[in-house]
């Protein structure tokens, strides 16, 4: 039977873990309104940006020497997986299933012939990544620095991958983040950026849209927002990722707390019974002692 | 006058949303003056200002922005920008920055002997339209 002290000690070591926890999720909750309401906020940009360049897309997207990050270097032989971790961890399933997902795809292309290369964007996934492909890596990016996340971090990230892209590095580029659907449920998502894809569904109920005239001209308007539009992407799935991450947090150290509160209980009454097993012993020997005069 | 609706958003931001008489817009190819039923048409932006007529209230009325689009259409103008400020709040030394970080890039640009002569033109106008419109904010 284990002794009072040692019981007392884990129930105050619990006890504290407990402080913990809940502090962390009180954190997590007050950021998670945060990341929502900036996830909340970039969304007009990005809606229109997508509905503008889907527009373009069609209308000069199939012809003759449309602008490669539309229609792609022709194969798809070099993939580009960018994958959107946390930096920090004790968020429940957040980083796994990123990454999970991110290895079940480098899984299918290389079984398919082609050849992979990982980016990162946040310690954790480099991390679990590191372990069996750590040769397919081509960069890092680091936002731990970063408290708020701005437009500037996603356009940096943006102009990597297309400088990458120029000098002819990868053919097609995925970006690997969760979408936040709500505080207990991420959806782990890929999404192909480059070449630029867009919903075929939304293309035939835009066809009605009125007639645009473009200045300077549609090839030059594309050729300026296609880049904006890598960087609109990636900002966006950061938010998101963001919102997850905080989430996930948020649930993860709940379910902490509710399970330090069973374990203090538990605690709690094995602490009792032999607080109460100590002292019967006492007076039976008391007792006993007293018979035998 | 027929108003229109005006939207301003930033990546990070709706910076305005209201209706107005008129909306110039520092274009690619120049400024323009977008009124009520102005035929659809999508412009680029250039660093520049960017200034509203007949907005309800005491409403900014003059945002600098940079780099983007604008879409009009008919009753609204919608104008994304990757960076977009009232003017109010810029001041002299953010146009500096701005203007150091064009000159930076042009720097680059130059210096990259297999990048297009075209880019480095690019960022070269990219830096006299950041100074002209330093110029027109600052007096």
């Amino acid at each position: 039977m284990p002794n009072l002290k040692d019981l007392k000690n884990r129930i105050a070591s619990v006890k504290s873990t407990r402080k913990i926890t809940k502090a962390m999720q009180m954190v997590a909750a007050a950021k998670l309104r945060r990341a929502q309401e900036s996830a909340e906020m970039a969304r007009p940009y990005a809606e229109k940006m997508e509905a503008v360049m889907s527009g373009l897309a069609r209308a000069v997207g199939n012809a003759e020497g449309a602008p490669r990050l539309l229609a792609g270097t022709g194969k798809s032989d070099v993939h580009l997986l960018v994958v959107m971790t946390a930096e920090r961890g004790l968020c429940g399933g957040f980083n796994s299933s990123i990454v999970k997902l991110a290895r079940t795809r480098i899984h299918e292309l290389l079984r398919d012939g082609k050849t992979v290369k990982i980016l990162t964007v946040g310690k954790k996934g480099r991390e679990q990544l590191k372990r069996d492909h750590a040769d397919k890596f081509v960069g890092h990016v680091d936002l731990s620095e970063v408290k708020r996340l701005g437009y500037a971090d996603a356009a940096g990230i943006a102009s990597d991958i297309l400088g990458r892209f120029d000098a002819g590095e990868f053919d097609v580029a995925t970006i690997f983040f969760n979408r936040f659907q709500s505080v207990i449920s991420q959806v782990p998502t890929a999404t192909q950026i480059i070449p630029a894809q867009f919903d075929a569904a939304e293309d035939a109920a835009e066809d009605t849209g009125p007639l645009y005239e473009y200045e300077p001209s549609e090839e030059a308007v594309l050729e300026d927002l296609l880049p904006r539009g890598v960087a609109t992407q990636i900002f966006a799935a950061l938010l998101e990722n963001g919102a997850s991450e905080q989430g996930a947090r948020m649930s993860a150290m709940d379910n902490a707390t509710r399970n330090a509160g069973d374990m203090i209980e538990r605690l709690t009454i094995e602490y009792n019974r032999s607080r109460q097993a100590v002292i019967t012993n006492e007076l039976i020997e008391i007792i006993s002692g007293a018979e035998a005069l | 006058m027929a108003k229109m609706q005006f939207d301003l958003v930033s990546p990070e931001r709706r910076l305005a949303s209201f209706e107005v008489d008129a909306v110039q817009i520092p274009g690619a190819d120049g400024d323009m003056t977008a009124m009520a039923d102005h035929a659809p048409m999508i412009t680029t932006l250039r660093p520049g200002v960017l200034r509203v007529e007949g907005a309800a209230g005491s409403a900014e009325t003059a945002y600098f922005v940079t780099g983007g689009f604008a879409d009009v259409a008919g009753p609204s103008v919608t104008v994304l920008a990757e960076r977009a400020l009232p003017v109010s709040e810029v001041t002299a030394e953010m146009m500096d920055g701005f203007i150091a970080e064009a000159r930076e890039a042009l720097d680059k640009a130059r210096a990259d002997t297999e990048a297009p002569q075209n880019a480095a033109d690019a960022m070269a106008k990219l830096l006299s339209d950041m100074e002209a419109a330093k110029g027109h904010m600052m007096g």
